[in-house]
């Protein structure tokens, strides 16, 4: 710089600071010039952007982007981590295929993969009729409460969930109430009297029929008659249903399709059948077995004789039947068999805080 | 031609020694002794624990300071810490001005190390300049060389030092003798070691003065009591060489030797007043003092001062220090506030912890004897280093019974949790009660010894409303 360049040097007067000479209308810039390093941490950071748009995908182009020398894409990453996850269930995995119930319900961590498990099949596969929850509805059984109609054991449970109910199944259950009214079994006043006596078994007598004529008592008297000799054979002389037949507990407080009078009365005349379909071959033995914990663990399940040696359960002697077989070809392809599930982890609360090296 | 774009000034602070110097020294030793030391301390925590003194266990996750123990769930401490780290910065400013600047600031402290480096190996301000500006010669690439590699050496310390914060420091070390890190430890230290090297020994003053927030905004803590560094413009000017044995009259007591620039870490002249880029360290007060010794003249020509008190003695009044004024008493008071919660979150920290949370669907179950059923996910923080055996019992919720739905047979008097983790249990309370409002009750969970008790409130939901 020379001294005549100095000397041409426009220096605000108020400030002594150098301007730019750029005037707008009056109004001067004031050159306070920026650190020169800053400006290569400016061109570092361009060199490091060209630098990425090499090694990762970045250009889009027709039908997708540039694939990058690295050729990292986000889909390879999450299927390297979906690998570790299957990587860490194959550990658990091949000790829930070799334990029995019983070894499942008193170890802890083949308990905790057993739920974690049934929970992720349950909301993709039973959620639709059970809802999410597993409340149930109407016509749709509530799995956590106590009353069941084929069995709250586990091994109740897993034979309910792999043969289905009524379902396409050699081995589903399978029972069949009469439509009383309709098929003429029983005149309307008939029914009336037993309706009346079912309804009084659990103490709902507010809305009566009675009859007219009858004397309240012996118009119970009669439908208690008729149950004996109509009803009995499946609900049990003392209505507490069996779980052979499916037939519901009649005496207790819940009521599948509704305990209102003319709920029962309709039940009695044209007749009930829920259907469940047989998950044998739509998912995997271990599902199904997840599932069964995990249902009879929402709460319902049997307390006592709830864990049974499972002897035969999970490989009964394949039948000889085309039907069977068919099932068991599906079951081979293993394509939509298996849901995932979540690995249980101990502590996830804190794991989640976790940074791991 | 415009320069839109400045050359960063070398700086060669000069060589000086006094009262100022001497507490930088000592402040030195002081940090870097504590930043380097500290992950060797042992502390015995017994059996399940690290037994070193302070730690942050990421993994586990756990941080440890001597006796206290943090688990996640209690970070507010750590916010705790940040906020009094902060206020304490303030006050701090307020009262003595940018004193942490000066002493303590890692940036400061390491820079004045790498400069003492350069110092020992290529000599003082002037042989400094002379080399560095010169020809490439042997001389200069041994010189150069050898500062930059005890650098080099410092930085990798530096890297080192923190790392040993997250793991077992004696542990750590071994391994990485051995050659055995993980690829995380390595790029923290690569990392550590790059930027402590570029920061400290190529950036220095330029972080003060282009990168540091603080630097900016302390003037917002600054008032006209505030202790800065200035220097004394009636005393001083005007400023002029002096010959010995001549006559002060009609002077100032500058003889503008401009020593008081030679030293300063940031390449200011502190005789134009107060500036962005001062750190407040004092190395001009202590040059000045020496001049002021040499010439005869009292010292303090530049001192440690207050713009009120400048100015009082400027119109020849005598005006005192004020250290209580309204913003050093609401610092204090936030001071107070937070330490007082703080303290009492470290005194009463519970070795337990019960937290229950409600099912939300179904929120209850209707069962078949008429009794209603409510679940809840109960998790239980054993905070000792001992397994636990807990009684959980209800109070407020008259016949009703717990039932745990665990793996075994576990009954709720029953609950063991492992030492220090969290113990999650599913349970379901029924009891034989008729359709109503949510019934508030409190789960109350005790160990075994009895020793140890925590509440939590809930509801008993009997119908949907």
């Amino acid at each position: 710089m020379t001294e005549d360049h100095k000397k041409d040097k426009d220096i605000d007067e108020l400030s002594g600071v150098e301007t730019t000479g750029h005037s707008w209308d009056g109004l001067q810039e004031l050159n306070n010039p920026l650190p020169r390093w800053w400006v290569w941490v400016w061109i570092a950071t361009i060199v490091w952007s060209v630098w990425y748009f090499v090694v990762y995908p970045a250009w889009p182009v027709p039908g997708g982007a540039t694939e990058g020398t690295s050729g990292y894409t986000q889909f390879k990453e999450l299927a390297e981590s979906q690998q570790e996850i299957r990587d860490r269930q194959a550990a658990y995995l091949e000790r829930f295929e070799n334990a029995s119930f019983e070894e499942i319900m008193n170890d802890e961590e083949l308990y905790a993969f057993a739920m974690a498990g049934g929970k992720s099949a349950f909301k993709d596969n039973c959620a639709t009729c059970h809802g999410t929850g597993a409340e149930g509805g109407m016509g749709y059984p509530n799995l956590n409460d106590d009353d069941w109609l084929w069995g709250g054991k586990l091994s109740d449970i897993y034979h309910t969930l792999r043969y289905g109910i009524r379902a396409d199944n050699l081995d589903t259950r399978l029972s069949q109430m009469p439509a009383f009214g309709q098929d003429k079994l029983l005149d309307k006043q008939q029914i009336n009297m037993v309706v009346d006596y079912v309804l009084s078994l659990s103490g709902h007598t507010d809305d009566a029929h009675h009859g007219g004529e009858y004397d309240p008592a012996e118009y119970l008297k009669a439908g208690a008659q008729i149950f004996q000799q109509q009803c009995a054979s499946c609900h049990g002389p003392d209505a507490k249903g069996l779980h052979e037949f499916g037939a519901p507990n009649l005496t207790d407080a819940i009521w599948l399709f509704g305990g209102d009078r003319d709920t029962v009365f309709q039940t009695v005349y044209y007749s009930r059948a829920g259907m469940m379909p047989a998950w044998e071959g739509r998912l995997g033995d271990d599902t199904i077995r997840q599932l069964a914990v995990y249902i009879h663990e929402l709460g319902g399940g049997a307390p006592d004789a709830a864990i049974l040696p499972d002897e035969g359960l999970r490989n009964p002697a394949p039948l000889k039947s085309p039907e069977y077989e068919k099932t068991e070809d599906l079951d081979n392809d293993g394509e939509v068999l298996s849901v995932e599930p979540e690995v249980p982890l101990a502590e996830d609360a804190q794991n989640d805080m976790g940074v791991h090296e | 031609m415009l320069q839109y774009f400045a050359k960063q000034q070398k700086v060669y602070p000069k060589r000086v020694w006094g009262k100022y110097r001497k507490l930088k020294w000592v402040a030195m030793i002081v940090t870097l002794g504590i930043y380097y030391l500290v992950p060797f301390i042992r502390w015995d925590r017994g059996p399940n624990a690290p037994d070193q003194a302070v730690l942050i266990d990421l993994n586990g996750p756990r941080a440890y300071w001597f006796w206290i123990e943090i688990w996640p769930q209690e970070v507010y401490i750590l916010t705790g810490i940040l906020i009094l780290a902060a206020i304490g910065l303030f006050f701090v400013t307020s009262m003595f001005g940018r004193v942490w600047c000066g002493y303590l600031c890692p940036q400061t402290v390491w820079t004045d190390l790498f400069v003492w480096v350069e110092r020992i190996v290529q000599g003082d301000r002037n042989a400094r300049k002379k080399l560095q500006e010169g020809p490439w010669t042997f001389t200069k690439i041994r010189k150069i060389a050898l500062t930059h590699f005890i650098w080099l050496v410092i930085a990798w310390a530096t890297a080192g030092s923190f790392v040993l914060y997250f793991n077992d420091a004696p542990t750590l070390v071994r391994s990485f003798f051995e050659f055995d890190v993980s690829p995380t430890v390595l790029w923290f230290i690569i990392g550590l070691t790059a930027s402590t090297y570029l920061m400290a020994g190529f950036a220095r003053e330029q972080v003060c003065t282009y990168m540091c927030p603080y630097a900016r905004f302390q003037s917002a803590m600054f008032d006209k009591d505030t202790l800065i560094i200035g220097y004394d413009q009636k005393r001083g000017e005007p400023r002029g060489k002096h010959k010995k044995g001549t006559s002060w009259d009609d002077r100032g007591d500058c003889i503008d030797c401009t020593l008081c620039v030679q030293v300063c870490p940031t390449g200011i002249d502190i005789r134009d007043g107060l500036q962005m880029e001062c750190i407040a360290c004092g190395l001009c007060v202590d040059a000045c003092n020496g001049v002021m010794d040499q010439v005869e003249r009292p010292r303090g020509l530049i001192r440690y001062d207050t713009a009120n008190h400048m100015q009082a003695e400027v119109k020849g009044g005598e005006e005192r220090f004020r250290f209580i004024r309204p913003r050093t008493i609401y610092y204090s008071a936030i001071i107070a506030i937070v330490g007082s919660i703080m303290l009492y979150a470290l005194i009463f920290r519970s070795p337990l912890e019960l937290h229950v949370l409600h099912d939300r669907n179904p929120v209850f179950v209707q069962l078949s004897s008429g009794e209603i059923r409510n679940g809840y996910t109960i998790k239980i923080l054993n905070k000792t280093h001992q397994f636990q055996t807990y009684d959980l019992t209800l109070d407020g919720l008259d016949n009703a019974q717990i039932n745990v739905r665990a793996a075994g047979d576990v009954s709720a008097s029953d609950l063991s949790v492992p030492a220090d983790s969290v113990g999650s249990y599913h349970i379901f309370v029924s009891a034989d009660v008729p359709p109503a409002e949510p019934r508030k009750f409190n789960f109350v969970l005790r160990s075994r010894d009895g020793d140890m008790e925590d509440e939590y409130k809930a509801k008993f939901i009997t119908r949907r409303d």
